[in-house]
């Protein structure tokens, strides 16, 4: 704390002095706020762990929860089959990008002619939004393979990638879409304009756009993506969590959930603030290009001849 | 099929009008925007439109681009119907440029790209051909050094000539303009419209939809003035700004004096 009070000094001493000092205060990068912000955490800190530590039921559940051998054991075996979720959620990503952005491009087909079309797309995104993904993986993870048909593999993690791709993939042609129709008509009609056809103005210029703009979403739903993968333990894939459970049924205890945990706040996390700052990025710069616009369009009310 | 065929036998014949427009209808749910224009442009002919907001100028455009279907009436290019049925549109619009008010260039591509993306995909063009063709067309109106930058990059008169570059890369026998300045700040009208001057004098056969009435009498073989989805009067500039024979036109052009733009 008194070190913080010296550097303080000391930062105010070097900045050239302010113009309006009062009110810019507490808005600014000032070290003030700033003090403020880590003095109040530490205190909410202090008061939560205060309330967990002090609880009645305290010293038991660091003995189930929080057992140091026990995680340090756990640890190893669990990130290993973190792996199994790693590629399957690397295979199951290939697939969920391409299956949903054909889901949106026949989705967005114009015309009587592909109605059946539309009509079949818009049912299978209705249909793999509203199921639970459980339900889906017991469904299918479990059924297809029972029909024991001639041909059709009975290998869970096959299986596994398929239920996720066919539950994903519905949401994630819905952000497609939601692209697609976010380019301005005025671009294919451009594209038009200049003789290519639909299909060429959709795959040349309209479909770079809209790609473009709906990475941050994508990516949103790849973060759901990577945890939902523990769903395919309930078909017989064995993966974290599969191998957490067997851990922690062997050891009777449930620290062996907390390395999970680890494991995945690891490699989560850091995708969630890479989110976020692409999404930032680019909200910084649909407001500069928005500002030179509308001065463009200002310009329609006074024009001279030459 | 047919099309094509009695096309190839009519554009021989060199007397056919670049463009001939027959009794054209559209409306817009139960709004008539058009209603029976007649008009034929000769090869080389530029044609202003001229008339209010609203009075159907933008809409002839696009209908003659194939852009907006039309309720009623024919579009003949160099004497084949663009208009029948079963005509693969695309064929025709590599023939018809148009140039936006927005100019909505492609944002994602440099300007190069812009302008090579049609000849290469539409016209089979390779890449070094359509590169090459297309930067003579950039030297030709001063944008040679603008040929790698994103469209975000050039000021609104820069990304205007670029549309219209990338129009011409096609080589249309017409190109039609719609309000090409009206988007632009003042002193970017210039660059743009001494553009349309040059194609105007090698030959180009242009539809200019335009509100710079010193620009319609300077440039245009003929000036035609709209009011609501009708040509209501047509004749050399000189006869329509100095002695226009409809109360309709001289009420227009008597605003457009009192605007202080003319």
């Amino acid at each position: 704390m008194a070190s913080d009070g010296v550097r303080l000094e000391d930062v105010d001493a070097v900045r050239p002095p302010r113009v309006n000092p009062g009110p810019r205060r507490a808005f600014g990068p000032g070290a003030r706020p700033l003090l403020i912000a880590a003095l109040s955490t530490a205190v909410v800190f202090a008061v939560l762990a205060a309330i967990v530590v002090n609880a009645p039921g305290w010293p038991r559940f660091q003995q189930a929860f929080l057992n140091g051998p026990i995680f340090w054991d756990a640890l190893p075996k669990v990130a290993g089959k973190f792996l199994v979720n790693v590629r399957l959620f690397l295979v199951a990503e290939v697939l969920i990008l391409v299956l949903g952005l054909v889901l949106a491009v026949l989705r967005s087909l114009p015309g009587p002619v592909f109605f059946p079309v539309r009509l079949l797309a818009t049912l299978y995104v209705d249909l793999f939004r509203a199921l639970p993904g459980v339900l889906v993986i017991f469904m299918l993870g479990m059924g297809i393979p029972a029909l024991r048909i001639e041909g059709v593999p009975k290998d869970e993690f096959f299986w596994a990638v398929v239920v996720l791709t066919l539950i994903y993939s519905a949401y994630v042609s819905e952000v497609y879409r939601a692209g697609i129709e976010s380019v301005h008509p005025s671009q294919e009609a451009a594209a038009r304009s200049l003789g290519l056809s639909r299909w060429q103005g959709l795959r040349y210029v309209v479909l770079p756009q809209a790609v473009r703009r709906v990475i941050p979403p994508l990516l949103n739903d790849f973060i759901g993506l990577q945890k939902d993968t523990v769903l395919v333990s309930f078909i017989g894939v064995v993966e974290v969590f599969r191998q957490t459970q067997i851990v922690q049924a062997a050891r009777f205890n449930f620290t062996p959930y907390l390395a999970t945990a680890l494991v995945f706040l690891v490699v989560t996390i850091p995708m969630a603030r890479f989110t976020d700052w692409l999404l930032k990025r680019e909200k910084d710069q649909r407001v500069a290009s928005g500002g030179s616009r509308s001065s463009a369009s200002m310009s329609r009310v006074n024009q001279t001849l030459p | 099929m047919s099309g094509a065929v009695s096309g190839a036998v009519t554009s021989a014949v060199t007397s056919a009008p670049a463009l001939s427009i027959e009794g054209i209808w559209k409306s817009f749910g139960q709004l008539d925007v058009l209603r029976g224009i007649d008009l034929e442009v000769a090869p080389h002919e530029v044609i202003a439109l001229i008339g209010a907001s609203g009075s159907g100028k933008s809409t002839l455009l696009r209908c003659i681009n194939l852009i907006e279907p039309i309720d009623a009436g024919r579009i003949l290019i160099a004497g084949d119907e663009i208009t029948a049925q079963g005509v693969n549109v695309d064929r025709i619009r590599r023939r018809v440029g148009i140039v936006f008010q927005s100019f909505n260039l492609f944002p994602h591509m440099r300007v190069i790209d812009n302008i090579t993306l049609a000849p290469r995909k539409v016209l089979g063009r390779s890449a070094a051909e359509a590169e090459a063709a297309a930067m003579t067309l950039l030297e030709r109106f001063g944008l040679a050094e603008k040929a790698r930058e994103y469209p975000d990059r050039l000021s609104g008169g820069q990304q205007q000539r670029v549309a219209i570059v990338r129009a011409l890369a096609m080589e249309p026998d017409l190109l039609l303009l719609d309000e090409v300045t009206s988007a632009l700040d003042p002193e970017l009208v210039a660059e743009v419209l001494n553009v349309i001057r040059e194609l105007a004098a090698g030959g180009m056969t242009m539809l200019i939809a335009t509100h710079e009435m010193g620009f319609a009498r300077d440039i245009a073989s003929r000036v035609c003035f709209l009011d609501s989805g009708r040509i209501l009067e047509q004749g050399s500039p000189r006869q329509i700004f100095a002695e226009p024979r409809e109360a309709r036109t001289r009420q227009f052009l008597n605003r457009i004096i009192e605007a202080g733009r003319l």
